[in-house]
C-alpha cells in the first residue's frame, strides 16, 4: 500500500535525525575519552551500535583496559545476534553478500521498525530506510560532535563530563520505564548493576567494574515458563 | 598500532560477527529462554554501571563533583519527558555551573 510506504520511508527520515543527536553526543563522548577523529568514525562505520560505540568510549575514559572496553562492547552486542534471529526469515538475504550487507544495520532502531510493520513488504522497505537514514545520520553526527568536542576549553570540558553520564542515562532511561517489559525487574537489575560497579571500583583495575556489573542480571531471576500459544 | 585502535578495531569486528551470527545460526541455538533473559537485562545492568563509574568515580576512587548535579538534572528532566537534547544541555549547564562556584 503507497500510504504504508511513504509513511514508512517518512518515520525512517525521522529516526535518522533523531538518532543523530545521539550521535553529535557520541563524537562528543569518543573525543572526552582522549580518542581521535579517526578512531570514532571507524566505530560509527565499523561498530555501527550506539550502546557498545558508548560503553567502548566510557571504558576507555574512565581509564579502563581496552580488553575491558572490548568486553563491554561485546556484550552489549549479543542483543544483535537475538535481533539478528528474529529478522532472518523477514529479511531472507538472498546469498552470503547480501547477508553480510544486511547483518551491518541489524540494531535497536532497524529490527523495531521492521517489526511493527504491518506486513513483509513493508517491515523489508522499514528495514532498509531506516538502516540506510541512521547510518548516515550516526556518521555524519558522530563528526560533528567529535570535531566540535576537540576545541573546547576548562569550563566547556567540566559540561561534557556532565552530558556523557547523562547520555548514558537517556539510553537506560526507556527499559526502566513503565510500559516497558517487566520494567520493575529492569529497575532491579540497573540498581544492582550501578551498586556492583561502585562496590568493586576500589580494588579492580578501571573497566572491570562494568564488565562484572553484568552478573547483576541474576537479579532478574529464572526465565518465565513459556504460556503455550 | 596503538592499544586503542586495536581496541577500536577488535571490538568493531566482533560486534559485526555477532550481527552476523544471528542471520546465520540456527533460531534455536538462541531462542532458549536463559538465553533471552540474559540478552534483556545485559544492556539494564551495563548502561547502570557506566552511568554510576562515569558519574562518581574516578580512576580507583569515588569522586562527588559537578557531574552528580549534571546528573540529577538530566534524571530530573528525563522523568518530564524532555527531549534528548535538552536533556544534555541541561546536564552539561549544571555541570559547567558548579564547575564555576566551585573553581
Amino acid at each position: 500500500m503507497p500510504a504504508d510506504r511513504s509513511r514508512t520511508v517518512r518515520d525512517s527520515i525521522g529516526l535518522g535525525l533523531a538518532v543523530g543527536l545521539y550521535g553529535v553526543a557520541f563524537g562528543a563522548s569518543a573525543d572526552a575519552a582522549g580518542l581521535d577523529a579517526w578512531q570514532a568514525m571507524v566505530l560509527s562505520v565499523l561498530m555501527f551500535t550506539g550502546a557498545s560505540q558508548f560503553a567502548l568510549v566510557g571504558v576507555l575514559g574512565a581509564g579502563g583496559s581496552p580488553a575491558a572496553a572490548v568486553g563491554s562492547a561485546l556484550l552489549l552486542g549479543t542483543r544483535n545476534t537475538v535481533y539478528g534471529v528474529r529478522m532472518a526469515p523477514l529479511l531472507a538475504p538472498r546469498g552470503p553478500l547480501r547477508r553480510a550487507g544486511a547483518a551491518h544495520w541489524v540494531i535497536d532502531e532497524t529490527t523495531a521498525m521492521a517489526v511493527a510493520a504491518p506486513d513483509r513488504e513493508t517491515g523489508r522497505l522499514a528495514f532498509w530506510a531506516t538502516g540506510a537514514s541512521i547510518y548516515l545520520g550516526w556518521n555524519a553526527m558522530t563528526l560533528v560532535g567529535v570535531l566540535g568536542a576537540s576545541g573546547l576549553g576548562g569550563t566547556a570540558e567540566a559540561a561534557l563530563d556532565s552530558v556523557v553520564p547523562a547520555a548514558f542515562l537517556a539510553l537506560l532511561w526507556p527499559r526502566l520505564r513503565r510500559g516497558f517489559a517487566e520494567h520493575v525487574v529492569q529497575r532491579r537489575v540497573a540498581l544492582g548493576g550501578a551498586v556492583v560497579a561502585l562496590a568493586l571500583t576500589p580494588f579492580v583495575p578501571a573497566g572491570v567494574q562494568v564488565i562484572a556489573a553484568a552478573a547483576a542480571v541474576a537479579l532478574a531471576g529464572r526465565p518465565r515458563r513459556e504460556v503455550p500459544a | 598500532m596503538s592499544a586503542v585502535w586495536i581496541a577500536v578495531v577488535v571490538a568493531s569486528l566482533g560486534c559485526y560477527a555477532l550481527k552476523l551470527a544471528g542471520l546465520s545460526v540456527p533460531a534455536a541455538w538462541v531462542e532458549q529462554p536463559w538465553v533471552a533473559r540474559i540478552v534483556d537485562f545485559v544492556p539494564a545492568a551495563l548502561l547502570a554501571a557506566l552511568v554510576a563509574v562515569q558519574v562518581v568515580t574516578s580512576g580507583n576512587e569515588l569522586v562527588v563533583d559537578g557531574r552528580l548535579a549534571g546528573l540529577a538534572v538530566a534524571a530530573l528532566a528525563l522523568a518530564l519527558r524532555a527531549p534528548f537534547i535538552v536533556v544534555l544541555v541541561l546536564a552539561g549547564a549544571a555541570g559547567a555551573l558548579v564547575h564555576v562556584v566551585t573553581g
